[in-house]
């Protein structure tokens, strides 16, 4: 059974349709990437799935259970959690104790607490930077705190909001690792992402908004060589362009 | 062979110190067109802001007609002679078609100059002399687009930069806008140009760059990177 079924979700502001009827499921244990050119209605959509916004029709079901109205913690303490595009540590805070608030919506147990904590510090590859005020961590630091933090909640889904963008190739590398990490936990993970060589490698499935409407869902391999994505991302001449090798290639 | 009017060398950049852009080389020879292609947020415009002094490299160096201007300001890179249109065309909504050209030659002094580079450019773009009294925010998107590129050659410059004209325009405007481009290009201006849009940039341009993640993955004549594979990849990311 999907662990998020997404289902017909229309997201108007005044008359701009920012999502229009898009309905996708993201299954138990895999990894599903959004993806879409600037303006597609990614971040909308997310919010509408996380509780930021309330979708003008349509709903959304978490574990079989309808979640479409509920407040952010709500969904939170369900089991779904996001991370922010916009890095929003506690900077006067140790990066340790950032970790140790997220730890502490699911127990009021300080000894369990502090345990979760330090394993979320560790799969996040934060062991050095524990004792930094969070304001002092470089970019790349802070989205792996981002990431830590909203671990130690104890998710069954996880979702990331552009989680590499601003990061050296190096960096995208260390929280591909991360995230396939955590997918092996046990976690499953959405995530929304600009940056492709991050996330088509590692997904098991893509959903591609474009204009606020689904383009397509699919594998990362067939995503890559759809004609409409290739529209969406390169402009329609490319895509005409591209089809006409194709065929020529077939047929030569 | 001439020595390049524009040459960029090992650019790194970005925004508060958080670099986007990584060792970023390219050249564009006098007279040529030249385009940077690839995805959204690959660090295109952030590479045209750094060349014009809007953003300043974190590293390496960038030579504009031999001099280094890799520390100088906008108004600085614009009076020797860079002109870059930024993306979202940012005209003066509520100034007229001529005064809005008229502020693209801040550089000039002489009104009686000022007064015939307008004319000039209003012979060169005939939709803009239709509309020459009217204010910019009644013009179409085509039309303001236009106007941001005739103001951005007020100032005769000898490197116009143009950062996604492409973008919010129908198809057939977007036609219209690469073959305006080519004509300024003929005319004698050197461009560089960055766009989403594939096909269309490459089609008219030189010479192309293919970025992704802040990195030139491919260069070379633009139908050549019309036909290789990697171009797709960069965009698609496998």
């Amino acid at each position: 059974m999907a662990l998020l079924d997404v289902r017909d979700v229309t997201m108007k502001f005044g008359e701009l349709v920012a999502n229009d009827r898009v309905s996708f499921t993201v299954e138990s244990g895999a990894i599903v990437g959004l993806i879409g050119p600037n303006g597609a209605g990614k971040t909308t959509l997310f919010n509408c799935i996380t509780g930021f916004l309330k979708p003008t029709n349509g709903s959304i079901h978490f574990d079989g259970a309808n979640v479409t109205g509920l407040t952010t913690y709500q969904i939170a303490r369900l089991g779904a959690v996001r991370t922010f595009q916009v890095v929003r540590p506690l900077k006067e805070m140790t990066v340790f104790d950032n970790v140790l608030v997220g730890a502490f919506l699911k127990t009021s147990d300080n000894r369990e607490a502090f345990a979760r904590a330090a394993e979320c510090i560790r799969l996040c590859s934060l062991e050095p930077l524990q004792e930094k005020p969070a304001g002092e961590l470089s970019i790349g630091g802070k989205k792996r705190l981002e990431l830590a933090r909203a671990l130690a909640t104890r998710p069954r889904l996880l979702m990331l909001d552009e989680v590499m963008a601003g990061l050296t190739s190096t960096e995208v590398k260390a929280s591909v690792e991360v995230i396939l990490r955590l997918r092996e936990s046990g976690i499953t993970l959405m995530i929304v992402e600009h940056v492709m060589e991050g996330i088509m490698p590692i997904a098991d499935k893509i959903v591609v908004l474009d204009g606020g409407v689904k383009i397509a869902e699919d594998t990362p391999g067939r995503i890559a060589n759809d004609e409409r994505v290739i529209e969406a991302y390169l402009g329609a001449k490319y895509a005409q362009r591209y089809k006409q090798r194709k065929e020529g290639e077939a047929l030569g | 062979m001439a020595d390049p009017i524009l040459k960029v060398d090992d650019l790194y950049t970005g925004y508060d110190g958080i670099p986007v852009v990584f060792g970023v080389s390219l050249e564009v020879m006098p007279g040529e067109l030249v385009a940077i292609v690839g995805a959204n947020g690959a660090g295109k415009t952030t590479i045209m802001r750094t060349i014009s002094g809007l953003a300043h490299p974190l590293k390496g160096q960038i030579l504009f007609d031999g001099t280094d201007i890799s520390r100088l300001a906008a108004h600085q890179t614009l009076k020797l002679g860079i002109s870059y249109v930024p993306e979202g065309r940012r005209i003066f909504a509520k100034l007229s078609v001529e005064k809005n050209l008229a502020l693209g030659s801040y550089t000039e002094n002489s009104k009686v100059e000022i007064h015939r580079r307008i004319e000039e450019l209003l012979e060169i773009f005939p939709v803009l002399r239709a509309r020459a009294k009217q204010v910019g925010e009644t013009l179409s998107g085509g039309e303001q687009q236009q106007l941001a590129i005739a103001r951005g050659l007020m100032s005769r410059p000898k490197l116009l930069m143009l950062d996604e004209m492409s973008l919010g325009l129908m198809p057939s405007m977007v036609e219209k806008m690469m073959e305006t481009i080519t004509a300024v290009n003929r005319a004698g201006t050197t461009i560089l140009l960055v766009e989403q849009m594939v096909q269309e940039a490459l089609e008219i341009a030189h010479r192309g760059y293919v970025i992704q993640t802040g990195k030139i993955v491919q260069s070379g004549a633009g139908s050549e990177l019309l036909d290789s594979e990697e171009i797709r990849k960069a965009y698609m990311g496998m």
